[in-house]
């Protein structure tokens, strides 16, 4: 199906149907309970789970197929946001102009970047993508502050000139952005029993869009160009003297990991229509890095997993506090309840970065090809097993 | 002329003098061999041939065209491949992948952004590559791990890769250095095999007498940067001054 063979398609309707049933299946326990806290089924963690997603289905494009490792894809990202918010405030708040002009704009920049950068490969090009995304950084806070609205961020105001649209509403408001009469935020709840579901809008769009972004680069690996890409990851040497330039394939991953990281910046601010530099900042790089990583890179699912157990960890395990692990531990004898909750405490609330990286380097060491290898060691023990049951079976009937 | 013409290359590192004067031509659809003492500066010249290093004076010139200042994509794509001293080969790709790599390059050229097709629709890509692997002796291979591969199947691959890309001049960088006897017997059919059976010329680097003396048609001797002799093998073989400078007088 769409030019896929039968395994890609298969991973493809997989997610699809991830994606479209996500406000279930991140909502599994009913409101009101103790277990509700970790629920991940609101709208704002869910757009955030698939934008994440695409950003991490860019960066693998890059670091997964060729292995240049680049440590300042957020400069692309803060880019694309700003570009979205500029189109929000000058053109109109409908979200397809500001999404391709997000991608071209962070796509060119990409080509600047790109074209210096990759002269140096390794560490070097590591630190060069590093340097010019907080150079980046720096200039959008300071002097660039006209654009990018500096230390506060850019934001809409009533007196744009949005020449497509309206500066404010009826009402006196800042139009909020939407796509041919619906709004972003436009929700629909459905209760059952005591569990709640909502379905947003602005998600299932950027569902969508991830759909999209992954079945592109799912043609991307699979062409003789992610070929060539895994080629220069294997032996660029070889492939110098095999009479192919490296340097037009590497510049190429490149721009689109880029667009890709404007693309998910430009949904960002569809979602929520403002920009500031610390999306640049160089924690923000990192943080795709350990997303590749932890779900798998190079493999064409694992950003996506990684992006969410992050961006899941992120919200849910950093709003556990110490008066939630005390109703946790109550039913124990006082001084064990104490001491448990303070062993427990460190890696909850604000130290869920310590959870983050012990989960990291458990992963890096037991599991270096990610969530993904993980999931494919216990496939196979499954496997492996059921083959000694036949095994068994078949030397046994002989016998009898 | 020769298809390789190599006028008076010189190349200093330093305080050394790793090539002094080489003048050098191979002929067309010959095996040239060039031998020499370890630090004799063969590899130095070699990487002179294909654009790893640019000679401080003289001209190297492949069919009637300088290749001095072009990158090694260039070089290759002009028809020299080259052979490594170890099999470099993409170790992380499968045996198909390797050689429908070149095969690409040859349809292509240095860059094509082919980004939406699938690897499977290239028919003509994948017939050539099949057909490559079994000139290779190797279709029963096609699904591994080029890493995986013996040092024997490597250098094997290696050279078909560069055999697919139809070069006119084919460089051997001491192609049986660290081979068993066994591999390094299979190496030297093969070269003879692709000797007598395609247009191709070859230039080859050698340290071992056995290949040397098995395959080559002309023999350069190369010591401490200039060309000591170039003649036929049986002539080498009884030529004082080769006795002196590589063999040892004890040979």
């Amino acid at each position: 199906m769409f030019g896929l063979n039968k395994k890609d398609t298969t991973l493809l309707i997989i997610v699809a149907a991830l994606c479209a049933f996500a406000p279930f299946l991140l909502n599994p326990f009913p409101e009101g309970s103790d277990m509700a806290q970790f629920n991940a089924g609101y709208p704002d963690l869910m757009q955030r789970f698939v934008i994440f997603g695409i950003f991490a289905i860019g960066f693998n494009i890059l670091f997964g197929l060729t292995g240049y490792l680049s440590f300042g894809h957020a400069a692309f990202l803060g880019v694309g946001s700003y570009a979205a918010v500029w189109m929000f405030k000058l053109l109109s708040m409908n979200i397809i102009p500001a999404i391709i002009l997000a991608v071209v704009v962070s796509g060119l920049f990409a080509l600047l970047i790109g074209f210096i950068s990759l002269r140096r490969s390794g560490i070097y090009f590591s630190i060069l993508t590093l340097a010019f995304a907080q150079m980046s950084f720096a200039l959008a806070y300071s002097v660039l502050t006209p654009i990018t609205g500096g230390e506060t961020g850019l934001q809409l105001a009533l007196d744009d000139p949005r020449i497509l649209g309206i500066s404010q509403t009826a009402q006196g408001n800042i139009p909020v952005p939407g796509l041919f009469g619906m709004e972003m935020r436009d929700s629909f709840e459905w209760a059952v029993g005591s569990w709640l579901f909502t379905f947003n809008f602005g998600y299932y769009i950027c569902a969508l869009i991830m759909l999209i972004s992954f079945y592109v680069s799912i043609r991307i690996f699979r062409s003789p160009f992610g070929m060539m890409l895994r080629a220069i990851k294997s032996n660029q040497q070889r492939l110098n003297y095999t009479g192919l330039n490296s340097r037009p394939y590497t510049l190429a991953a490149f721009v689109i990991s880029g667009m890709y990281a404007g693309l998910a910046g430009g949904l960002m601010a569809s979602m929520d229509p403002l920009a500031g530099a610390e999306r640049m900042f160089w924690t923000a790089s990192g943080e795709v890095v350990l997303m590749t990583i932890l779900g798998g890179a190079g493999t064409l699912i694992g950003p996506i997993l990684g992006a969410g157990m992050i961006k899941y960890m992120e919200n849910i395990i950093s709003k556990i506090n110490e008066t939630i692990l005390h109703e946790w531990f109550y039913w124990m004898p006082d001084g064990i309840e104490d001491l448990l909750v303070a062993m427990v405490y460190p890696f909850i609330g604000k130290g869920w970065h310590l959870t983050l990286g012990i989960i990291f380097m458990l992963v890096v060491i037991f599991l270096p090809g990610g969530l993904v290898e993980g999931g494919q060691r216990i496939a196979n023990l499954f496997r492996r097993r059921k083959a000694k049951k036949d095994d068994t079976k078949g030397t046994t009937e002989p016998a009898e | 002329m020769g298809i390789l013409e190599v006028k008076n290359v010189g190349k200093r590192f330093g305080g050394l003098q790793a090539l002094g004067d080489v003048n050098l031509s191979v002929a067309e659809n010959s095996v040239h061999a060039i031998i020499g003492p370890n630090g004799a500066g063969k590899s130095t010249l070699l990487n002179c041939f294909v654009g790893k290093l640019i000679p401080d004076t003289g001209s190297v010139m492949f069919d009637g065209q300088s290749v001095l200042g072009r990158s090694p994509h260039e070089i290759n794509q002009m028809g020299i491949s080259r052979v490594f001293q170890t099999p470099e080969i993409f170790a992380d790709l499968s045996v198909m992948e390797n050689m429908m790599i070149p095969c690409f390059a040859k349809r292509d050229g240095a860059f094509e952004m082919n980004a939406i097709s699938s690897i499977g629709s290239q028919k003509d890509i994948l017939e050539r590559a099949e057909h490559m692997l079994e000139d290779m002796n190797m279709a029963d291979k096609q699904h591994m791990h080029a890493g995986s591969l013996s040092r024997g199947d490597k250098r094997r691959l290696e050279i078909g890769m560069c055999l697919s890309q139809e070069p006119r001049l084919l460089l051997l960088d001491e192609p049986t250095a660290g081979m068993a006897r066994a591999d390094t017997n299979n190496t030297i059919d093969l070269l003879k095999q692709i000797k007598d059976t395609r247009d191709i010329t070859i230039a080859i680097i050698e340290h071992d007498m056995h290949v040397v003396f098995s395959l080559a048609e002309r023999i350069t001797v190369l010591a401490q940067g200039t060309p000591l002799v170039e003649d036929t093998p049986e002539n080498i073989k009884g030529h004082p001054k080769v006795r002196e400078a590589y063999l040892g007088e004890s040979a």
